[in-house]
C-alpha cells in the first residue's frame, strides 16, 4: 500500500487544490507545500523500511487490471528507491521556489507540478511495462503546460520541441513494448526478464528492441546528438520547471536504460556499448565546451546537464559495479546540484528578469549570502571533494578505467572543463566591480530563499560525506543487473570486476570521514 | 403474432424504436409551435434512449432475423451501442445549436433517427442488398442534414458535393454486389464465404466485386484515396451534423467492411491485405500532413478523423479475430472522443459558426476553464495520450497488427511503425489548439457564452466515457472480444 500512497498522494492533493477558489493563492500554495512535505515524509518511511540486503523488488503490490497480461504492479529496489526520494525531495523545493515568482494561474501551476510528481514516481515504481509507459507519457503533458504557460521568451517553441522530441522516442518504445508482449505474452517486467533470460530472442530482434528502447531513453537523458531540445526547454521553463526537468525528468532516461535496456537486452547492450560510450564522451566534452561559451547563465547551466548526464551514461555502459553505483549516485547528485544551480539562477532572474551574464557582475557586493551559496553549489557541481559531485564522478571514472582506459581519460577532461565553465561564469557574475548600476541595490536572499539554499547545501554536504549510506542500499540491485549482463560472457570476463566495488567505496568513505571531522572542527 | 415474427421484431428492436420515434417526431411536428420545437429534440433523444434499451432486448434474443437478412449477433449489438450513443449525443448537441442558428425543425431530429436506424441495419446486415438499403437510408438522411443550414452557402455546397459523390460511391458498392452475385450466386455474407471456400481458388470476378465494394465503403469511412470530399463536407455541415457524420456512419460502415472482408472474403485475406495496407498508409499520411497546416479547427478535426480511419485500418489489416476486437474497441473510443471534440466546437463556434479559427480560442483556458479542459481531454485522447481512450485504441490496434506478423510478415510491422510515426506528427496539430487555448494572450473580442445544460450533459458523458475507456477498459474490451468471436470467421 505504501507505494500506492506515495504515488497517488500528489493526485489527491490535486483534487483538494481543484476544490479551492482559484484566486485563493495563499491556500493553494500552502496546501501544495504541506502535501508535498507529507509525501516526502512517506518516502522517508520507505527509505527506513527498505532492506538493503535484499536484491529483489520490495514493497511490491499487485492488482489485475486489463485482461490477464496487463497488471498494476509496483515495487522498488536499490536503483529506484533514491530516485523516488529525489523526486519527493525536489518537489517541495520547487513549490517553495515558485512561491512568489508564479503569480498567474497559480492553481494550474501547482496542479501541474503535483501531477508531474505522481507521474515521475509512477515511472520509478512501475514493474509493468504498460503501467510504466502510461506514467512515462503522463510526465509530458504537465511539463509541456509548465514550459508553455509560465516559461520565458520562446516558451511555446521550447514546449513544442520538448514534447515532440520525447513523443517521437517513446512511440517507438511503445511498438517495442508491444513486440515484447507478442513474444512473451505479458507486460510484467520480471516475467519478460525471465522469458528473455532463456535466450530465445534472435539477435537482430534483440538489437532492434534495444534500439527502440534506447532511442526513447537517449532522447530523454539526453545523449549527444539528441540533446538539442534540452537547452531550449531548460532555458525557457520557469525555475520550478527547470528544477524538476533537470533534477528528475532527465533521470527517467538514465533510469530507463538501467532498468530496461541493459537487463532486458544484455547482449545488444554489450555490443552497442562502444558506440554509446563514445557518444557519452562526446556529450561530456561537447556539453562542457558549449557551456563555456554561453552568454546566458541559464543556458550555461542547461548545457552542463548534457555534460553531466554523459558521465552517467558512460558509467552505466562500463558494466561494473563501481561505475554503475557511481552512475546512480551521480543521477542523485546531478538532481540536487543542478537543481540548486537552477534555483540560484532563478533567484537572480526574480531580481533582474534576465539571464544574460553581461547584466551581472560584482554581485557578491550587494548579495554576499546568495553568492556564497551560489559558489558552494557551483563547487559541488564541478565535483570538488568532499561534496557530492566528487564521489559520483570518481566512482564512475574509477569503474570506467578498469575496462576502458581511453574512455576514462577522455571523460576526466570533462571534470576539468566543468571547473573552467562554472568558475569562469561565477567570476563574471559575482566578482569584480558592480558593472550595472541597477545591481547595486539588489536585496540579498530572503528568509524563504535562505531556507531553500540552506536545505540544498546541507543535502549536498551530506551526500558528499555519507555516500556509503546510499551506495550500500544500491549494491544488491546493481549486482542483479550486472549478473544479467555478464551471464553470457562470464568466461571471457574474470571476476575481478565486482571486487573493485569495495575499495573504491572504502576510499571515498575514508576521505569523506576525514573531511567530516574537519567540518565539525570548523563548526566548533 | 407467431413466435418467429416476435423474435424477428426483437432482433431489430433498436431500428424499430428509432423509426417509430422518427415517425412520431414527423407526425407531431406540424402541431408544435415554433417556440416548442425544441421539445421534439427531447422526444428524439428519448427515442434514442429507448432504442438503447431495445439493444439489450436484441442482445438477449440473438440470432438471424427475417430469413437470414439480418444477423443480430454480439458484433451487431456492439455496433448498435456505439451508433446509438453517438446519435443521442449528437441530438443533445443539436437542440440548442438549432435554436441559436434559427433552424429549429422537427424533421432534423427525424432524419437523425432514420440515419441511425440505417446505420443499425448496416451493422447487422447479413445480406448485401439489405446492407445497401441500410447504407442508403443513412446516406440520404445525412445528405439532407449536411445542407440543413439552408442560408449558408458552405452548407449547401457541402450537401451537394456529398450527395453527388456519395451517390456515385454507393453505385460502386451496388455494382460490386452484382459482381459478387455473379461470381458466387449469392448475396448472403456467410454464404459468399462458403461459396468462395468451395471453389478453391478465388474467382477474379469475386475479387473485382470486392474491389468495387471497397470503393463504395471506403468512400463512406473516408479513407484514402476516396477521402477528398471529407474535409469539405465536414466543414460545411452544421457542427452537430459533423459530430454525427464523423462518428456513427464511420463506425457502422466499418462494421459492414469487417463482415464483408473478414467473413465473406476471409479466405482471400492475402488479396485484400495490400489494398488495406496501402490505403492505411495513404490515409494516415494524408490526414495528418493535411491537418498540420489547417487553421480552422473544424477542418483540422475533419482531417484528423481521416487520420484515425487510417489507424483503424492498421488493426483492420491484421485479418485476425484480435484485429476485429481492436477495430471495435478503437471505434468505441474514437466515437466518444470525436463526438466530444465536435460538441465543444459546436458551442465555441457561436452564432453562424464564425469562431472556428485556432486564434479564436486564444486564452480560452482562462475564460472558460471547464470547456477548455474538456476540449484538451478530447484532443489529448485523439493524440493518444495514455490514460485516455485514444491511447488504448491505438495500443490494441498496434498490438493486434504486430500479433498478425506471423500471417503477413514484415509488412505489417512496418505498418505499425508508420502508424506510430504518424501519431507523433498528429501530436503537433492537436497541441496547437492547446497552445492557443492556454499559452496565447486571450482575444479581446470574445464574449464567452454559457453552455446549455443539454450540451453540457453530452460533453460530460463523452469525457467520462473517454476516461473510462482509458483507465478501465476491461468490460468494453471483453464485450469487443465476444463481438469478434460472434462473427463466423472462416
Amino acid at each position: 500500500m505504501l507505494l500506492s500512497v506515495i504515488t497517488f498522494l500528489p493526485l489527491l492533493s490535486v483534487a483538494a487544490l481543484l476544490l479551492l477558489r482559484s484566486d485563493d493563492h495563499a491556500w493553494i500554495r500552502r496546501i501544495a507545500l504541506i502535501s508535498s512535505l507529507f509525501e516526502f515524509a512517506f518516502s522517508l518511511v520507505l527509505l527506513f523500511r527498505f532492506d538493503p540486503s535484499n536484491a529483489a523488488y520490495q514493497f511490491t503490490e499487485y492488482h489485475r487490471w486489463i485482461g490477464d497480461a496487463i497488471s498494476y504492479r509496483l515495487g522498488v529496489d536499490g536503483i529506484s528507491l533514491f530516485l523516488v526520494l529525489l523526486t519527493t525531495f525536489l518537489t517541495p523545493i520547487a513549490i517553495l521556489c515558485s512561491w512568489e515568482s508564479i503569480q498567474t494561474n497559480v492553481k494550474g501551476f501547482f496542479v501541474s507540478l503535483l501531477v508531474i510528481e505522481t507521474a515521475m514516481i509512477g515511472v520509478f515504481v512501475s514493474l509493468d511495462l504498460f503501467l510504466f509507459f502510461l506514467f512515462w507519457e503522463l510526465t509530458l503533458i504537465p511539463m509541456y503546460f509548465m514550459i508553455g504557460m509560465w516559461g520565458h521568451g520562446r516558451r511555446i517553441y521550447a514546449a513544442v520541441k520538448f514534447i515532440l522530441y520525447t513523443m517521437f522516442g517513446s512511440i517507438l518504445m511503445l511498438v517495442a513494448i508491444l513486440w515484447l508482449y507478442g513474444l512473451s505474452g505479458t507486460f510484467d517486467l520480471t516475467d519478460i526478464q525471465q522469458y528473455l533470460a532463456t535466450g530465445s530472442l534472435p539477435h537482430t530482434t534483440e538489437l532492434l528492441l534495444f534500439g527502440a528502447f534506447f532511442l526513447a531513453f537517449a532522447i530523454k537523458v539526453p545523449l549527444f546528438p539528441l540533446h538539442t531540445w534540452l537547452p531550449d526547454a531548460h532555458t525557457e521553463a520557469p525555475t520550478a520547471g527547470s528544477v524538476i526537468l533537470a533534477g528528475v525528468m532527465l533521470k527517467l532516461g538514465t533510469y530507463g536504460i538501467l532498468r530496461f535496456c541493459v537487463p532486458l537486452f544484455p547482449k545488444a547492450a554489450q555490443e552497442m556499448a562502444p558506440f554509446i560510450g563514445v557518444l557519452a564522451i562526446i556529450g561530456i566534452v561537447y556539453g562542457a565546451l558549449v557551456a563555456t561559451v554561453q552568454t546566458d547563465l541559464k543556458r550555461l547551466v542547461a548545457y552542463t546537464s548534457v555534460s553531466h548526464l554523459g558521465f552517467v551514461v558512460l558509467g552505466i555502459f562500463a558494466f561494473n559495479a563501481t561505475a554503475i553505483q557511481g552512475a546512480i549516485y551521480q543521477m542523485l547528485n546531478h538532481g540536487v546540484s543542478t537543481g540548486a544551480l537552477f534555483l540560484t539562477v532563478g533567484m537572480l532572474y526574480d531580481r533582474r528578469h534576465t539571464h544574460d551574464i553581461k547584466q551581472f557582475g560584482g554581485l557578491a557586493t550587494p548579495m554576499p549570502i546568495l553568492m556564497s551559496f551560489f559558489l558552494f553549489i557551483a563547487l559541488s557541481s564541478l565535483a570538488l571533494p568532499p561534496l557530492n559531485g566528487f564521489i559520483g564522478e570518481l566512482m564512475i571514472l574509477i569503474g570506467t578505467y578498469i575496462g576502458h582506459h581511453v574512455w576514462a581519460s577522455w571523460a576526466s577532461s570533462g571534470a576539468v572543463l566543468s571547473a573552467i565553465y562554472l568558475l569562469w561564469a561565477y567570476q563574471r557574475v559575482a566578482f569584480g566591480e558592480v558593472t550595472v548600476e541597477k545591481n547595486r541595490a539588489l536585496p540579498d536572499a530572503s528568509t524563504r530563499e535562505r531556507i531553500i539554499l540552506v536545505t540544498m547545501a546541507l543535502v549536498i554536504l551530506f551526500m558528499g560525506i555519507a555516500s556509503p549510506l546510499f551506495t550500500r542500499r544500491m549494491e544488491a540491485s546493481v549486482e542483479n543487473v550486472l549478473q544479467r549482463v555478464n551471464a553470457p560472457v562470464n568466461a571471457s570476463r574474470p571476476a575481478r570486476i565486482p571486487c573493485m566495488g569495495a575499495p573504491a567505496d572504502a576510499q571515498t568513505t575514508g576521505s569523506s570521514t576525514a573531511l567530516a571531522a574537519v567540518q565539525t572542527g570548523v563548526r566548533q | 403474432m407467431s413466435t418467429t415474427q416476435l423474435l424477428n421484431l426483437y432482433r431489430v428492436a433498436p431500428e424499430f424504436h428509432l423509426c417509430i420515434a422518427g415517425i412520431l417526431v414527423m407526425i407531431l411536428d406540424p402541431f408544435v409551435g415554433p417556440a416548442r420545437k425544441r421539445w421534439l429534440g427531447w422526444l428524439a433523444f428519448a427515442g434514442a434512449l429507448f432504442a438503447l434499451l431495445a439493444v439489450h432486448r436484441a442482445y438477449e434474443s440473438q440470432g438471424m432475423a427475417y430469413d437470414n437478412l439480418i444477423s443480430t449477433d454480439t458484433f451487431s449489438v456492439f455496433m448498435h451501442v456505439v451508433v446509438i450513443v453517438a446519435a443521442s449525443l449528437a441530438i443533445l448537441g443539436s437542440i440548442d445549436y438549432l435554436d441559436r442558428e434559427g433552424i429549429q425543425r422537427g424533421e432534423y431530429y427525424a432524419l437523425v433517427l432514420f440515419a441511425a436506424a440505417g446505420m443499425g441495419i448496416l451493422a447487422g446486415a447479413n445480406e448485401l442488398v439489405t446492407a445497401f438499403v441500410g447504407l442508403e437510408m443513412s446516406s440520404i438522411s445525412t445528405y439532407v442534414l449536411v445542407g440543413f443550414r439552408r442560408k449558408a452557402a458552405v452548407s449547401n455546397e457541402a450537401s451537394m458535393k456529398y450527395f453527388l459523390l456519395g451517390s456515385f460511391a454507393t453505385a460502386f458498392f451496388l455494382y460490386g454486389i452484382a459482381m459478387v452475385y455473379g461470381a458466387t450466386g449469392t448475396t448472403y455474407i456467410d454464404k459468399v464465404q462458403a461459396a468462395l471456400q468451395a471453389s478453391g481458388s478465388i474467382p477474379s470476378l469475386a475479387i473485382i466485386g470486392l474491389g468495387l465494394m471497397f470503393v463504395g465503403l471506403g468512400f463512406k469511412v473516408v479513407i484514402a484515396p476516396f477521402q477528398v470530399y471529407g474535409p469539405d463536407v465536414y466543414q460545411g455541415a452544421p457542427t452537430p451534423v459533423t459530430t454525427l457524420l464523423a462518428s456513427a456512419p464511420k463506425a457502422a460502415t466499418f462494421a459492414l467492411m469487417l463482415r464483408v472482408f473478414y467473413v465473406s472474403y476471409g479466405a482471400a485475406s492475402e488479396f485484400w491485405f495490400w489494398a488495406i495496407w496501402i490505403s492505411a498508409v495513404l490515409t494516415m499520411f494524408i490526414g495528418n500532413l493535411a491537418a498540420l497546416v489547417q487553421t480552422n479547427v473544424k477542418r483540422m478535426l475533419a482531417y484528423s478523423s481521416i487520420a484515425h480511419a487510417g489507424y483503424i485500418l492498421v488493426a483492420f489489416a491484421a485479418s485476425t479475430a484480435l484485429g476485429i476486437q481492436a477495430v471495435l474497441f478503437y471505434l468505441a473510443a474514437y466515437v466518444l472522443m470525436k463526438v466530444g471534440a465536435f460538441l465543444v466546437i459546436t458551442h465555441l463556434g457561436q452564432q453562424g459558426e464564425k469562431r472556428l479559427d485556432i486564434q479564436d480560442y486564444a486564452g480560452l483556458g482562462m475564460k472558460q476553464p471547464v470547456l477548455a479542459v474538456s476540449l484538451s481531454l478530447f484532443l489529448l485522447s485523439l493524440l493518444g495520450l495514455p490514460a485516455t481512450a485514444g491511447f488504448l485504441g491505438k495500443f490494441f490496434a498496434f498490438e493486434s497488427a504486430l500479433d498478425a506478423h506471423s500471417v503477413h510478415g514484415v509488412a505489417i510491422i512496418w505498418l505499425v511503425v508508420i502508424a506510430a510515426i504518424n501519431s507523433v506528427i498528429g501530436a503537433y496539430y492537436y497541441l496547437r489548439v492547446i497552445i492557443s487555448m492556454y499559452f496565447a494572450e486571450p482575444s479581446k473580442d470574445y464574449v464567452p457564452s454559457s453552455v446549455a445544460p443539454a450540451l453540457s450533459v453530452a460533453i460530460f458523458v463523452a469525457a467520462a466515457g473517454t476516461l473510462y475507456l482509458g483507465l478501465l477498459p476491461s468490460r468494453v474490451l471483453d464485450f469487443a472480444r465476444a463481438a469478434a468471436d460472434s462473427l463466423p470467421l472462416h
